[in-house]
């Protein structure tokens, strides 16, 4: 335990109702930004029992994927984009403001660094797609 | 305390680098899998799953997430008046996680 920093129990922290996140808009995005995580890992676990099914035969897997296409699972699928979008756009704002650009003397605007991160996405996803669909079988 | 003094740049090490792996490669698996395949829009037989290298790369692209949402998701329930279940919380966000972990490596090598 470091000396400057005191002990937690001695810290005081206000007593704040469950609720607060429901207070401010600010605050409900942010709570948005933190649930968007819990849909990601639910995407990646759908995902992997995806894969799964290709211990089973293909019979399992072209089953399985033809499940994914009724109502429900679409729109399953549109929450968890809409939450993985946000997280990107968010998590390339906050990469800009934690990880500043220096080019010399000059500091390069946070929003010059979040477009990069976009263009570095954009052609990352394009990679992973064709990749995709050149392995495919 | 002292536990979690050490093992915490783990954690946020992890958390940092599926948050990366979860900006920059999931949406594009999220269009692939819940649309493009379901609806029709190409085909797949799986056989790409089978190729060491991306299974790697799935590797890095399931678990690493898997301890973003743990590490995010353990402070949000903190922060949502779950305080006095800390320790549980911890368990199944971690533990969660790792489980993760061991259930992604079966799969991949039994693929």
């Amino acid at each position: 335990m470091s000396v400057t920093r005191p002990e937690k129990s001695k810290l005081y922290y206000r007593k704040m109702p469950a609720t607060w996140w429901l207070q401010k808009q600010s605050y409900f995005l942010f709570m948005l930004r933190e649930f968007s995580s819990l849909f990601i890992a639910l995407f990646l676990l759908v995902y992997l029992v995806e894969i799964y099914q290709l211990t089973k035969g293909p019979d399992a897997y072209a089953a399985f994927i033809h499940k994914l296409s009724s109502p429900g699972w679409i729109f399953f699928h549109v929450v968890v984009l809409l939450f993985a979008l946000y997280h990107s756009f968010t998590w390339f704002q906050s990469s800009a403001v934690v990880l500043p650009v220096r080019l010399g003397e000059h500091l390069v605007p946070r929003q010059t660094v979040t477009a990069l991160h976009i263009v570095a996405w954009a052609v990352i996803s394009l990679v992973v797609l064709i990749l995709f669909l050149t392995l495919k079988g | 305390m002292t536990m979690e003094k050490t093992t915490e740049p783990i954690w946020w090490g992890l958390f940092s680098a599926g948050g990366v792996v979860a900006a920059f490669l999931v949406p594009i698996h999220i269009i692939l899998v819940g649309f493009a395949l379901p609806l029709g829009w190409i085909s797949d037989s799986g056989a790409l799953y089978r190729i060491w290298w991306v299974k790697l790369y799935l590797f890095i692209l399931i678990v690493l997430p898997l301890y973003h949402w743990g590490h995010r998701h353990y402070f949000t329930l903190n922060h949502m008046g779950l305080k006095p279940i800390s320790k549980l919380l911890a368990v199944l966000c971690y533990g969660g996680a790792i489980f993760g972990t061991v259930v992604t490596v079966w799969v991949l090598l039994k693929i």
